[in-house]
């Protein structure tokens, strides 16, 4: 199997972007890392975030250094972290979008 | 190649800007006259001879003043105005502005003409005199000091604020240090980043015009209750507006911000600026922000910009009139499928190829041929788009007063 891999742009990063899809098993971290390896629990698409550490409910989400959101419950290591699992600070709409396609839920189509 | 050490033969105009090209513009001040323009470019058949103008016939003062920076601008040597005869804009008083800047000059009526084909014909042989005008042109020596950058992202995927914009801000910190001018922007797509960019105001003023500004977007973003951020980018990875909003920012890179330019302002000294192309509050209503990536490259290319960068992830093809485009994606898979509109890759910083110091580098070698005039992609297949909607917009920031 090809080596998995993601990037972490800043060392206080909590999550990485997968660079290819991952399957559960060993991704190898490039970019400003901390370790050197992460274990992917389960899945995660392609561009899409896995988690460096635990993060519990209601604590912040750090990629590039800064804030981009707030985990809605615990998140384990090795996941993936999207609009399932973490939301806007401001955008309020976008936890009504689905994690996968992206699509609003919000708007009735009859 | 060190930006400090490059320097170039421009075109100094009188207003002491200095163009990296050399184009007749022809301008249309009314959809009714602008098949007319568009056919003398076409027929002239020459890739310094392009076409811009406004479609309204009722004008617009946000419109009007982007049509004079245009005339204004460094890389345009001659203008031709073309206008059917009743609408609301005045081929003559631009055609005047042209004159007093020193650059070679005319307009026609359409009606007065008598009609498309005279007008075309008489168009061409006006266009061809002054691309004879040009080639008389003195050239001057140029450095980093002289150049203004312009850049915005659409397009964007995960790829974008990993490799594609942080190219851009690596190469925008250079041309800083080597005294360069550097515009971004796309402030609805900073979101969340207010005390981020306000630190990094090079004094107090700019720090205001930076807090006002985040103010008046955040504003319209919580009033429409929609931000900048699409299915496709949740989809993509993307999981927040906050997240896409550093992957944009990071084109900036990493130098201090002089203060915030309007559209078709012109930066007031050297260094790095955020241009705000938001619409400010009026009786109107807000306007549309952001409807286009070639309404942000048109932007830029008001503030004087004699290039811009559109970095792009999922990938575009578009151009830009009056100043040459570098299209630049970080997603290796993008840039193969689109390579004949594709510049630059800078993918090999994902894939573990080169640093992104040295990717930055390369960039300053495809921007030093483009000055030296080798075209880009999009010239090359004649994109030429442009865009300038109807809008309201201060011409400068306006500080709040204080007692």
């Amino acid at each position: 199997m090809e080596r998995q891999k993601a990037f972490q742009i800043d060392c206080i990063d909590n999550v990485a972007t997968a660079l290819m899809p991952l399957k559960s098993g060993k991704v190898s971290l490039s970019g400003n890392v901390t370790m050197p390896f992460v274990n992917a629990e389960e899945n995660i698409p392609m561009g899409h975030k896995i988690a460096l550490r635990d993060i519990g409910k209601e604590e912040t989400i750090i990629k590039y250094g800064i804030v981009i959101g707030r985990a809605k419950r615990n998140i384990t290591k090795g996941t993936w972290v999207h609009l399932h699992c973490m939301k806007s600070i401001y955008d309020e709409r976008s936890s009504h979008m689905d994690a996968v396609t992206g699509v609003p839920e919000d708007i009735r189509y009859e | 190649m060190n930006l400090k050490e490059m320097h170039w033969r421009g075109y100094l105009r009188k207003n002491g800007s200095k163009g990296i090209r050399n184009k007749v513009l022809v301008i249309y001040t009314v959809e009714c006259s602008s098949f007319v323009a568009k056919e003398i470019v076409r027929r002239t058949g020459n890739n310094d001879v392009e076409v811009i103008g406004f479609q309204g016939c009722t004008d617009n003062q946000y419109a009007v003043r982007l049509l004079i920076a245009m005339i204004r601008h460094p890389n345009v040597g001659a203008v031709l105005v073309i206008g059917l005869g009743c609408e609301y804009i005045q081929p003559k008083w631009l055609a005047e502005i042209a004159g007093k800047e020193d650059k070679f000059s005319n307009w026609m009526f359409i009606q007065k003409e008598g009609g498309t084909t005279k007008t075309i014909n008489k168009g061409i042989k006006l266009v061809m005199e002054m691309l004879k005008q040009l080639q008389q042109m003195p050239q001057t020596d140029m450095t980093a000091e002289d150049l203004i950058i312009g850049a915005e992202c659409g397009g964007s995927d995960y790829t974008s604020g990993l490799a594609g914009n942080t190219v851009v801000g690596c190469f925008y910190d250079s041309l800083i240090d080597a005294g360069g001018t550097a515009i971004f922007e796309e402030i609805v797509e900073a979101v969340g980043l207010d005390k981020f960019l306000e630190t990094r105001g090079v004094n107090k003023q700019a720090k205001e015009e930076i807090r006002i500004t985040y103010d008046k977007a955040m504003k319209y973003c919580r009033s429409v209750r929609q931000y900048s951020v699409s299915p496709g980018n949740f989809a993509g990875g993307l999981s927040s507006i906050e997240e896409k909003s550093m992957g944009a920012v990071a084109k900036s890179g990493t130098r201090p911000i002089q203060g915030v330019l309007k559209v078709s302002e012109r930066p007031k000294h050297n260094g790095l600026w955020l241009l705000d192309t938001t619409p400010d509050p009026y009786w109107m209503q807000f306007g549309i922000t952001n409807p286009n990536d070639n309404e942000g490259l048109t932007d830029l290319i008001s503030c004087g910009s004699q290039m811009v960068f559109l970095v792009t992830g999922r990938g575009s093809v578009v151009g830009s009139a009056v100043a040459p485009c570098i299209k630049i994606t970080g997603n290796s898979t993008t840039y193969k499928n689109l390579e004949d509109d594709i510049d630059f890759n800078a993918g090999p910083v994902l894939d573990g190829e080169c640093t992104s110091t040295e990717i930055a580098q390369y960039l300053a070698d495809l921007v030093e041929d483009v000055i030296s005039g080798k075209l880009t992609k999009s010239e090359v297949l004649g994109h030429k788009e442009y865009y300038i909607p109807y809008k309201y917009q201060n011409k400068e920031v306006i500080l709040p007063c204080r007692q």
